[in-house]
């Protein structure tokens, strides 16, 4: 029997393959390659709906011209993006372009999948908002990405139902909670709204307007402060409406959650600019009947915002030709023929100012016809958006958020204690991955 | 499946010696097995139902009753991007098809080389290939990639098709079964026609062992179809993915776009059918079991 022959061939294979995952071991070796003569082509992973046609228009338009040419690969996007990204950068393999949620770019940037673009993007800065470009310098002298479009929060309402119980139109979270009480007692079967931990985007949002800064950095170290006292301020807030039940604890993005909004069960939704798109297809038989206002404030006279969501174009350390890469990216962002592409054809609000009141936004949209001046009262509550503090491990504290807070919500139990929680999971997280962390 | 099909090659010497059971004893069994089909189904009926339904039924109508959305959803998915759902069905049938029949062919010549012939470390072989059952392939996908990636594979057909024709499952599967199946005595009778080994084996053994590769085949068939994570890092452009990385594209839009929920369903719906068909084509070569057999006992 040719059992030798078996025999080496299996030895060899092992061999190879062991072989091989060393070389894997050793890591990523990128060519650092900088423009080259000639032309260039780029990838580029996005999420954005109809990005393909709006790249369209920069290879027909100003990328035939510098021969620059780009192709999109569309992305689902996420949280496990990033981690797709990481894999292909720890294989040298990451795309020219990436678009990346501003919560993530800390952690690209700290695994060195980000190349700093600031030589060639950094005129652009004037085309955004302060606390909006501050997101994607990290607090550095470096540039990591440009912005692309931007989530501030608003609060929605319908307005006939609003008026049938007498209720007002809360300013400030105190007159939130009695807005919720009211509506308690005139149908005790409905909730002014709910509070959900399924994302926990919209609790950072929050956070973030209540002026928390969960991440900052003190000398090389960072510094967690997401039990800090403007958090805890908007935990115990909800945490006491949910357990006097002054509003409801099931999450959102549900059947049940389509089907209140729908009935107008929940007659309320704290959200964001984005928010018409999720109601055209959560609640379809309420179209007209909702309106938009600034968030509640926390104290009175005062105007901030959070943001939820909103992403970034970034350039990664693996790309061959980042300045034709920075060059695309900054077009992108801030020409207008680009913009009011990606508005039509992806849906996105955009993150350039000029951008907001022109184009795409000089109507409301559909599902809002009632409010002639949704996108200039949007632009005006985006002008507020506090400044923001993401670090390394954005998906933990979220992860945690989601476990700790679930269950507080669901059991009515403190979310001081939820909030303690999500701190310490956190910090041991940061210092497992070496980070140096300050107490 | 695999339990009914090793149970049928084995000698039929348990079955002759059990009394033929009176019938209605059997209320307890037939009541679980109903439960649990109903337990099963249910979620299937569930998105039968939901593909019928339009955008605005779906969560606003009663969750079992029928809409009127059906014809709807179907050209709206088949106009999504250009129609580039019915690409990733082709691509899904492809990674599943082509990667199914290989797999089989390398469980086929494994497992018949690891029953019949006897070389030294063959045991050792065979308890790295177990330990290869119990390792959960998702944690080798990222090794793979890394793998891949040196050779320039990634983002290919290839680098999902290759990493899933070697299943340790299959080529136990396919030994137990050769063992069981291929008699020593029919190879014997067959060196002794002056056959070779190559001969022996596609013209006496692989009839025999059909069978136990139809089931090779199915399991292999139904993993590919359903994998999610291997295509997920090994792909970047979505005109390569499978029918689970494109619906989850559907899904995960970004925040300021809604996900299409009523094309997910429908694409779910619509990527049961190829298994559907293949079950129903196929189950009747294990019946080929009892029939076949050179030697009767």
């Amino acid at each position: 029997m040719p059992y030798t022959k078996r025999r080496r061939l299996v030895s060899s294979a092992v061999a190879v393959t062991l072989g091989a995952t060393a070389i894997a071991a050793c890591g990523s070796s990128s060519d650092d390659g900088e423009a080259r003569s000639g032309p260039v082509s780029l990838t580029y992973w996005t999420w954005t709906p109809g990005m393909d046609k709006v790249v369209d228009l920069w290879n027909k338009g100003p990328g035939k011209k510098e021969q620059i040419t780009v192709t999109v690969k569309k992305q689902a996007s996420g949280d496990t993006l990033v981690t797709k990204i990481l894999t292909a950068h720890k294989a040298g393999k990451a795309p020219d372009l990436v678009q990346a949620e501003y919560q993530a770019l800390p952690t690209l940037v700290s695994n060195d999948a980000l190349a700093d673009i600031g030589d060639t993007v950094g005129g652009a800065k004037s085309k955004f908002a302060e606390g909006v470009w501050q997101q994607t310098t990290l607090g550095t002298d470096a540039v990591y990405a440009v912005p692309q479009d931007i989530g501030p929060m608003m609060f929605y309402y319908r307005e006939d139902l609003f008026k049938e119980y007498g209720l007002t139109v809360p300013a400030t979270w105190d007159e939130f909670a009695e807005t919720a009480r009211k509506l308690k007692k005139a149908a005790p079967d409905k909730d002014l709204t709910t509070f959900s931990a399924n994302d926990s985007g919209l609790f950072a949002g929050l956070a973030q307007q209540a002026g928390a800064r969960w991440w900052t950095t003190s000398g090389d170290k960072w510094k967690v402060g997401i039990n800090d006292a403007a958090t805890k301020k908007v935990a115990d807030f909800w945490g006491g409406l949910v357990e006097e039940g002054a509003v409801d604890n099931q999450p959102m993005y549900t059947p049940a959650w389509n089907k209140a909004l729908n009935t107008g069960k929940q007659i309320a939704w704290v959200s964001a600019v984005w928010a018409p798109g999720t109601l055209t297809t959560a609640a379809p038989g309420t179209k007209g009947k909702w309106a938009m206002a600034p968030l509640p404030q926390w104290n009175e006279g005062e105007s901030s915002t959070g943001s939820w969501g909103g992403s970034s174009t970034a350039v990664t350390t693996d790309s061959r030709n980042k300045e034709a890469a920075a060059k695309f990216a900054a077009w992108l962002n801030t020409d207008g023929e680009a913009l009011n592409a990606l508005a039509k054809e992806g849906g996105i609000y955009p993150a350039s100012t000029s951008a907001q009141l022109s184009g795409a936004f000089t109507s409301p949209p559909e599902y809002f016809s009632n409010q002639p001046d949704f996108y200039k009262k949007a632009a005006g509550i985006a002008e507020t958006t506090a400044p923001s503090a993401w670090g390394p491990n954005v998906n933990v504290a979220y992860t945690s958020f989601k476990d700790a807070f679930g269950a507080a919500a669901k059991n009515k139990s403190d979310f001081t204690a939820a909030l303690d929680t999500m701190q310490e999971d956190t910090v041991a997280d940061l210092e497992k991955q070496g980070f140096g962390v300050a107490e | 499946m695999s339990s009914l099909t090793l149970h049928e090659a084995e000698p039929a010497a348990g079955t002759a010696r059990r009394p033929a059971r009176r019938r209605g004893t059997a209320l307890v069994p037939t009541v679980t097995l109903l439960l649990g089909a109903l337990y099963c189904l249910l979620p299937v009926a569930w998105v039968v139902i939901a593909s019928t339904k339009s955008g605005s039924e779906l969560f606003s109508t009663f969750t079992f009753w029928p809409g009127t959305g059906f014809t709807e959803n179907v050209s709206d998915l088949g106009t999504y991007r250009d129609g580039v759902y019915w690409q990733w069905m082709g691509n899904s049938a492809l990674y599943a098809g082509l990667g199914a029949l290989l797999s089989a062919c390398v469980s086929a010549v494994s497992g018949y080389a690891l029953a019949i012939h006897r070389f030294r470390g063959r045991e050792t072989l065979f308890n790295v290939l177990l330990a290869g059952v119990l390792m959960p392939p998702v944690i080798l996908a990222v090794p793979q990639y890394l793998l891949l990636a040196k050779a320039d594979l990634t983002d290919s057909y290839l680098s999902v098709l290759l990493p899933q024709i070697l299943s340790p499952y299959g080529v136990y599967l396919a030994r137990i079964y050769a063992a069981a199946a291929v008699p020593a005595d029919v190879v014997e009778a067959g060196r002794m026609d002056g056959a070779g080994e190559w001969r022996i084996f596609t013209r006496v053994a692989l009839p025999m062992m059909v069978p136990g590769l139809v089931t090779v085949f199915l399991f292999q068939f139904v993993a590919i179809w359903n994998n999610f994570l291997l295509p997920y890092i090994m792909l970047s452009d979505d005109e390569k993915f499978p029918i689970t990385l494109g619906l989850y594209t559907l899904l995960e839009q970004g925040a300021s776009t809604p996900a299409l929920y009523t094309l997910v369903i429908t694409g779910a719906f619509l990527a049961v059918f190829p298994l559907v068909a293949l079950f129903l084509v196929i189950q009747r070569f294990w019946s080929l079991d009892l029939l076949s057999g050179a030697v009767k006992s």
